[in-house]
């Protein structure tokens, strides 16, 4: 009962956490792009979009911020017997992320957000870069530790515990650089939709206004940087395949739903009916695509669940190693889907700005809106993916899951749980609604008659 | 037990991240606590918020690295507390939750029930760290009940007595440290406030804290093995007991900047006891048969793990302290009112007044420096030896 609990509260802990991660990163980068471009130019338009977008940038960050610190706490929290078992490995990744990349950019987003009027234009420039900075610094440092649960290296076995024997062997984790530059470029695209999807609505909306123009200049360059950034992150992601191919079979095989060893496997697009190996009601089926992915071969040999299953269980004795596999198979889909659609979204928008008809296509500025959702899809599905296709290992081949449970009272466990849930649902919605509200906001800062009266320097 | 210098070394750089934390989020906490009692309206309750606004986010990572660090080095001292105080910790957590974001969110809307809601959020956010940070350090320093599971008091076993003496001492030593802090960075009749604040928890806080070092000394702990002869700890502790009283003459004479350093030395010397009372356990027991609770030699990580540690800190750590250290030069001025603006002649704090959501502004503050009209410019540092000039 505590490891399903357990289990639930880090999945939806993280889940949530991970909703705001990739708005922070992507827009800590978009923004200080723009406020370079601002910089560059002597542009009041860029400069106005650098705050205006900054704004979005900071309630993100704030609600990033505090759920963050609920996942530092929360392997020793309820997972305390993998603590013990990884710390020497996974300890170290993320005290160094704490040191390098949570003070950089802490500190430098409040040198941001208080300095504007104290700093030069070029130091205030420079303290968002090192914002930015700090965000992929720690993407870097927190993925090193997830790649080491995915393809654990550098370690012995000793007492019971995992022993780090090359550090470098962690840090040059094939997995870990291919993990990482799919997730930046992936926070990245999150923030291209996002300016994209507030920048053809507001273009519109403010048609008559100067602010109608300067939303243009940001529909068309959000909408190069999506299509840009989602094709690259897909070009990791699928260099991410293979390497899970021979790193983890079994995860490869349950994108799939492929139950048995297959040459020139096909990639079904959706399938009808169970996923239990049977045939099913109605599938759609693409040749030889599972096999380009795979092995970037037309005819390479995918594995199948079955024969996988046979070989672990011979490995590492009787058991169950498959995971969840509707679960690894339509989260895999639904990643990809919803990646495809964002650079058909972004190129339709690059396609109607080369145009000058930004502004004429009601379908185009309701699409993007709703575009905003996308890679919200593709990250929170990307993630459940590789972390439910990782199962029943929470170290892949080391540690299970199971295994890794703290010994806490269950109940412990779901009243904590249940107070997440309900703060964090109310964190969401409240965060939702001011990122609204900053959305609909007017671009020049409102000279309010009020700030006549306040104190200087004040900004909270 | 083997490379027990490296294990030594990193069990004392864990302390100093958690003196270094409770330092600085130590007048965070005391601002946030004082903050609101001292608040006539609503710019003022701005001008405490402001106070720590650009330093607080980086204060608070302090926690998460002696967290990190603590995995690192003392994975079973990690896996052991954490899931050992499971509800104190997750009350903590929670608290840090709501006081992180009513920052950001209470500017985000002018409605007076909104920003009075995140008024209480911030203050609850800060009041429960502050007690709960003492208490659990009381705890360590006292002993918890240990089985060869790890800890099995539960969550009364971390709430007795002397825990929550503890706690009353945490919160008013910090909030003695907070209306310091906010008198080097106020003006005005905020900062007679501030200062009248300090005077009152100086005098609490004094007797508190030198309360919780006689109790701790007669309520005695089953010995752990090679522990520090105890008289080390109990001169550590003496001498957090003089800090503080030293800061409180020095707030009678209006050296608050030097008071401020006496209360942060009392706060980082009275870790400073704490761990050498632990030394050499990361979890004392409080049960004799426990062989003295959790040791650093069987919590720690091995030799490789240390080594990396050491070398990353050692490089890093410099740059942190660094541009750490330029914020606060950066924002060094005092918040001051403008001239005529004297605020308002009521009384009454904003905490439960109907008088939120003054003359502050929404969204446009941002843009505010430079245009305000009237400003003073104070630019007196927040640096010892700065009053009474």
């Amino acid at each position: 009962m505590t490891l399903t609990l357990a289990r639930w509260q880090f999945a939806i802990v993280t889940v949530f956490h991970f909703f705001f991660v990739p708005v922070s990163i992507g827009l800590a980068f978009l923004v200080a792009t723009v406020q370079t471009l601002a910089y560059r130019r002597h542009d009041m338009t860029w400069d106005r979009l650098s705050r205006f977008f900054g704004r979005v940038f900071l309630i993100s960050m704030a609600v990033g911020v505090v759920t963050g610190i609920v996942l530092e706490f929360q392997f020793g929290l309820n997972w305390s017997a993998y603590s013990v078992f990884v710390g020497n490995i996974f300890g170290a990744p993320l005290a160094i992320e704490g040191l390098l990349a949570f003070f950089l950019e802490s500190t430098f987003i409040g040198l941001w957000v208080f300095g504007r009027d104290r700093l030069s234009p070029r130091l205030h420039l420079a303290t968002i870069w090192l914002t930015s900075a700090g965000t992929i610094v720690s993407a870097l440092w927190i993925l090193a530790a997830n790649a080491w649960m995915q393809h654990p290296v550098g370690y012995r076995i000793v007492h019971g515990q995992a022993v780090l024997t090359n550090f470098w062997a962690v840090l040059g984790n094939s997995t870990l650089w291919g993990s990482f530059v799919h997730t930046v470029l992936g926070a990245f695209s999150t923030a291209g939709a996002i300016v994209l999807g507030i920048s053809a609505w507001r273009a519109w909306r403010d048609r008559d206004s100067g602010d109608g123009a300067a939303f243009v200049t940001s529909a068309r360059f959000a909408a190069a940087f999506t299509v840009v950034t989602v094709v690259l992150t897909a070009v990791a992601g699928d260099a991410q395949a293979r390497l899970m191919d021979t790193q983890q079979p079994m995860k490869m095989a349950s994108a799939e739903a492929l139950y048995d060893t297959a040459s020139g496997a096909s990639f079904s697009l959706l399938t009808i009916g169970t996923l239990n190996g049977s045939k099913p009601v109605l599938q759609i089926r693409v040749p030889h695509v599972l096999s380009l992915i795979a092995d970037l071969s037309w005819n390479g040999r995918v594995q199948g669940i079955r024969q996988v299953q046979a070989a672990e269980a011979a490995k590492y004795g009787p058991g169950s190693y498959v995971p969840v596999i509707w679960l690894t198979y339509w989260s895999f889909r639904l990643m990809v889907g919803a990646g495809i659609l964002l650079i058909a979204l972004g190129a339709w928008g690059v396609w109607l700005g080369r145009r000058g008809k930004l502004l004429e296509s009601r379908w185009f500025r309701r699409a993007a809106l709703v575009g905003i959702a996308l890679p919200f899809v593709a990250n929170t599905t990307g993630w459940i993916f590789t972390e439910v296709g990782r199962q029943p290992w929470v170290v892949y081949g080391v540690l299970t899951t199971a295994k890794g449970v703290s010994s806490v009272p269950a109940a412990d466990v779901a009243a904590t749980l249940a107070a997440f849930v309900l703060v964090y649902s109310t964190l969401g919605a409240i965060a939702l609604v001011l990122v609204v509200r900053a959305a609909r906001q007017p671009l020049e800062e409102p000279e309010a008659a009020a700030e006549a009266a306040a104190v200087p320097g004040l900004v909270y | 037990m083997n490379f027990a210098p490296l294990n030594t070394t990193w069990f004392a750089l864990i302390g100093l991240l958690w003196a270094g934390y409770l330092f600085l989020e130590g007048f965070d906490f005391g601002v946030g606590v004082v903050g609101p009692l001292i608040s006539r309206d609503d710019t003022d309750r701005r001008i405490c918020l402001n106070a720590v606004g650009p330093v607080w986010d980086g204060n608070e990572v302090w926690l998460i690295v002696a967290g990190g660090a603590t995995f690192a080095a003392f994975p079973g001292w990690y896996a052991a507390l954490f899931s050992g105080f499971y509800l104190v910790l997750f009350l903590v957590l929670l608290a840090l939750i709501v006081r992180g974001v009513s920052f950001e969110f209470r500017n985000k809307l002018t409605r007076p029930g909104w920003r009075r809601t995140w008024d209480v959020a911030n203050f609850a956010g800060n009041l429960v760290p502050a007690i709960v940070w003492g208490a659990a350090f009381t705890d360590f320093a006292h002993g918890v009940p240990l089985s060869a599971k790890g800890y099995s008091g539960g969550l009364l076993g971390a709430v007795h007595p002397i825990a929550i003496f503890g706690g009353l001492a945490s919160l008013a030593l910090f909030m003695f440290h907070g209306s310091l802090f906010l008198s080097l960075k106020t003006d005005g009749d905020l900062m007679a406030r501030a200062r009248a604040a300090a005077r009152v928890t100086g005098a609490g806080a004094t007797a508190l804290v030198g309360g919780l070092v006689a109790w701790l000394v007669v309520a005695g702990r089953p010995p752990v093995p090679g522990e520090l002869p105890g008289w080390v700890p109990l001169a550590i502790g003496l001498a957090s007991v003089v800090a503080v009283a030293v800061a409180v003459v020095l707030t009678s004479v209006g050296r608050d900047g030097w008071a401020f350093v006496a209360t942060g030395t009392s706060i980082v010397v009275g870790v400073g006891a704490i761990f050498a009372r632990m030394f050499p356990a990361v979890l004392p027991a409080s049960n004799p048969g426990a062989n003295g609770g959790l040791l650093i030699g069987t919590a720690a990580s091995l030799h490789n793990t240390l080594s990396v540690m050491t070398i990353v800190a050692a490089i890093f750590t410099p740059f942190v302290l660094a541009y750490q250290g330029w914020t606060y030069w950066v924002f060094r001025q005092r918040l001051v009112r403008p001239a005529g603006d004297d605020g308002p002649m009521g009384i009454g704090s904003v905490l439960g007044g109907p008088r939120a959501g003054g003359p502050g502004g929404g969204l446009g503050a941002r843009s505010a420096g430079g245009s305000g009209g009237g400003l003073r410019a104070a630019s007196r540092a927040v640096a010892p030896g700065a009053e009474g000039g």
